[in-house]
């Protein structure tokens, strides 16, 4: 017991170290850091239950948000997504999903930029931020 | 050069961890929790999404392989104490299969074959299934097609609602119930056919019962002679309606139930779920309810309910004799485990309802638990097995199948 005390100590001190050391040589910037923040309460309350607190989504439901091409990928697509939802059930990174995305449109524009922003660095992603004005005009495109 | 000192002691600390449940993984045991008296050994592994699971008589087991590429079915052909593997046939994905009357039954999410099986018992032309029904709907949500059959060559195969709670839009926060849900001429019941009728479709079959949202376990009672069912109850009660069930309600609610079918019966579904909490039956949000308006007694009760998203994907009726008294008859329900918890998920396990005169008679109990391989699942994909097929073999064991890693599992009693 003792030595797994001891364990969970030296990884979690492990772990904030490399935490801390990857966010300085990422120079991520102070808006992104606070889009994040605001991204992961929108995160969960609405995508937590399908997507999973990590990310990893449901084997054959609902996709993994880890490192797709998607997610990783083109803002405007992800934005219109978000806007219009999901029932395709085309292959995302070599699997299917059965179940449907429903559309998050009611969510704000700064909402839906947070919340891609916190998705796509987190849970192992690395990708630009998603800025309330790209959300805006994906929007006005739709309708 | 002290945080490298604290990286070496860390490396050699989890090496030893990892030495040490490596050793553990290596035991007979495969780390599942059992009553007293009762064993569990790994006959099979690595199959991929093992779903459903059927024996012949001569102890040859069959695995349903749902979204495999070298093929759906697999049989593990029996050496008396071990278990061989053998190539892969039938280029489709799927959970049901089922042996009735000298034929091997499976389905797709579309369609239900059926392989002609020789003295053996084993199927002699894997490439030439005969197709017994087809074109069964098939819109993704709640697609597979599970299979049982009664002693009259009757076959049942549940069709699932392709929806969560009949809203006019899916999974949309608020939105309501579409009126007369017409999802239920096609789909959210059990349908009968014929087992030996080839081509039949949805006009040569009967709806035998509706309003079930989506069955993937279900087994025919031969004490009873009755078909008995175990629903995948509806979700995101709190997501959906967040001003009428608080996150805690919603992980709780509603019942996943189990129904005894008789001809005709409707269970409800979309228009009320059950609240095992309450033991009522309560008018869905999506159709005017608030958490306590009671339904129309017109819809059948459930014969047992348990904690809510568990995602009961098999039912077997226990008929054997090696397992003590206490199990003759009853009945086991594999728990995949749920998804839509908060804030941990649950299930993962194999539970045991008592029946007695063809009634639950007792309060169900987990019976085998240990699978995930952790006590606590936050996200769904953190548990390494998922018990989703249950089979019982000629000598009275149990058999679980996992459709994570596809992993077979024994369950036996030793007096
Ligand atoms: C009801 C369940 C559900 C909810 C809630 C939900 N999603 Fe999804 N999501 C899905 C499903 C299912 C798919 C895949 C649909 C398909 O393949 O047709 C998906 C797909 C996606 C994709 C595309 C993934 C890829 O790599 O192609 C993204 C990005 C995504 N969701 C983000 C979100 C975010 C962000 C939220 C919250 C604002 C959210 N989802 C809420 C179920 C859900």
């Amino acid at each position: 017991m003792r030595f797994f005390l001891a364990f969970v100590f030296l990884s979690t001190c492990f772990s904030i170290n490399a935490q801390t050391k990857k966010a300085s040589t990422a120079k991520t910037s102070v808006t992104a850091v606070s889009s994040i923040a605001a991204g992961k309460a929108v995160y969960t309350q609405y995508c937590v239950t399908c997507h999973q607190a990590n990310g990893g989504g449901v084997p054959n439901l609902n996709p993994p948000l880890i490192k797709t091409s998607q997610v990783l990928g083109e803002k405007t697509k992800l934005i219109n997504i978000l806007l219009k939802g999901l029932d395709t059930h085309e292959e995302i990174n070599g699997d299917t999903y059965e179940n449907v995305m429903p559309s998050q449109s009611f969510l704000t524009d700064k909402q839906i930029a947070d919340v891609l922003t916190y998705v796509r660095n987190s849970f192992g992603n690395k990708a630009s931020a998603v800025v309330a004005a790209d959300v805006k005009t994906a929007r006005a495109k739709i309708k | 050069m002290k945080s490298l000192k604290i990286l070496k002691t860390f490396i050699l600390l989890s090496t030893v961890l990892l030495a040490h449940s490596y050793v553990n993984a290596q035991q007979a045991s495969p780390g599942l929790t059992l009553p007293a008296g009762f064993k569990a050994s790994v006959v099979a592994d690595k199959l991929g999404k093992a779903r459903h699971i059927a024996f012949n008589s001569k102890g040859d087991l069959f695995v349903k392989l749902d979204r495999s590429k070298n093929g759906g079915i697999v049989m593990l052909k029996s050496n008396g104490n071990s278990f061989e593997q053998t190539p892969a046939f039938g280029n489709y994905s799927g959970t049901g299969i089922a042996i009735h009357d000298g034929y091997l039954y499976a389905s797709s999410n579309k369609e239900v074959f059926r392989y002609k099986l020789n003295d053996q018992q084993q199927v002699s032309d894997p490439s030439k299934p005969e197709t017994v029904v087809t074109g069964l709907i098939d819109r993704g949500q709640h697609n597979s097609k599970s299979i049982a059959f009664d002693n009259d060559d009757n076959l049942y195969v549940n069709i699932g609602a392709y929806s969560n709670s009949c809203q006019q839009k899916d999974r949309q926060k608020g939105s309501m119930g579409r009126e007369g849900c017409p999802i239920l001429d096609s789909a959210g019941g059990i349908w009968q056919f014929k087992a030996d009728k080839l081509n039949q479709t949805y006009g040569d079959g009967t709806r035998y019962a509706t309003g079930l949202r989506n069955v993937v376990g279900l087994d025919w009672n031969k004490q009873t002679n009755t078909l008995f069912v175990m629903q995948h109850g509806r979700d995101q009660l709190h997501d959906l309606f967040p001003d009428l069930y608080t996150e805690q309600q919603s992980a709780e609610l509603p019942a996943e139930c189990m129904y005894e079918l008789k001809k005709d019966d409707n269970a409800g579904w979309p228009y009320l779920y059950y609240d095992q909490l309450q033991k009522k039956k309560i008018v869905a949000p999506e159709y005017g309810g608030d958490g306590k308006k009671e339904a129309d007694n017109k819809y059948i009760d459930p014969a047992a309910a348990f904690p809510g998203h568990m995602a009961p994907n098999a039912l077997l009726f226990y008929t054997g004799s090696q397992f003590p008294e206490k199990y003759k008859n009853g009945a086991f329900i594999a728990f995949h485990g749920s998804w839509n918890r908060s804030p941990q998920q649950e299930g993962y396990f194999v539970a045991f309802v008592p029946f007695k005169d063809g009634k639950p008679a007792g309060d169900w109990e987990i019976f085998a638990k240990g699978f995930a391989g952790t006590d606590k699942v936050v996200s769904t994909n953190e548990a390494q097995h998922r018990p989703c097929g249950l089979a019982q073999g000629p000598d009275g064991s149990l058999y679980v199948s996992d459709d994570v890693k596809g992993t077979i599992y024994k369950i036996s009693y030793q007096k």
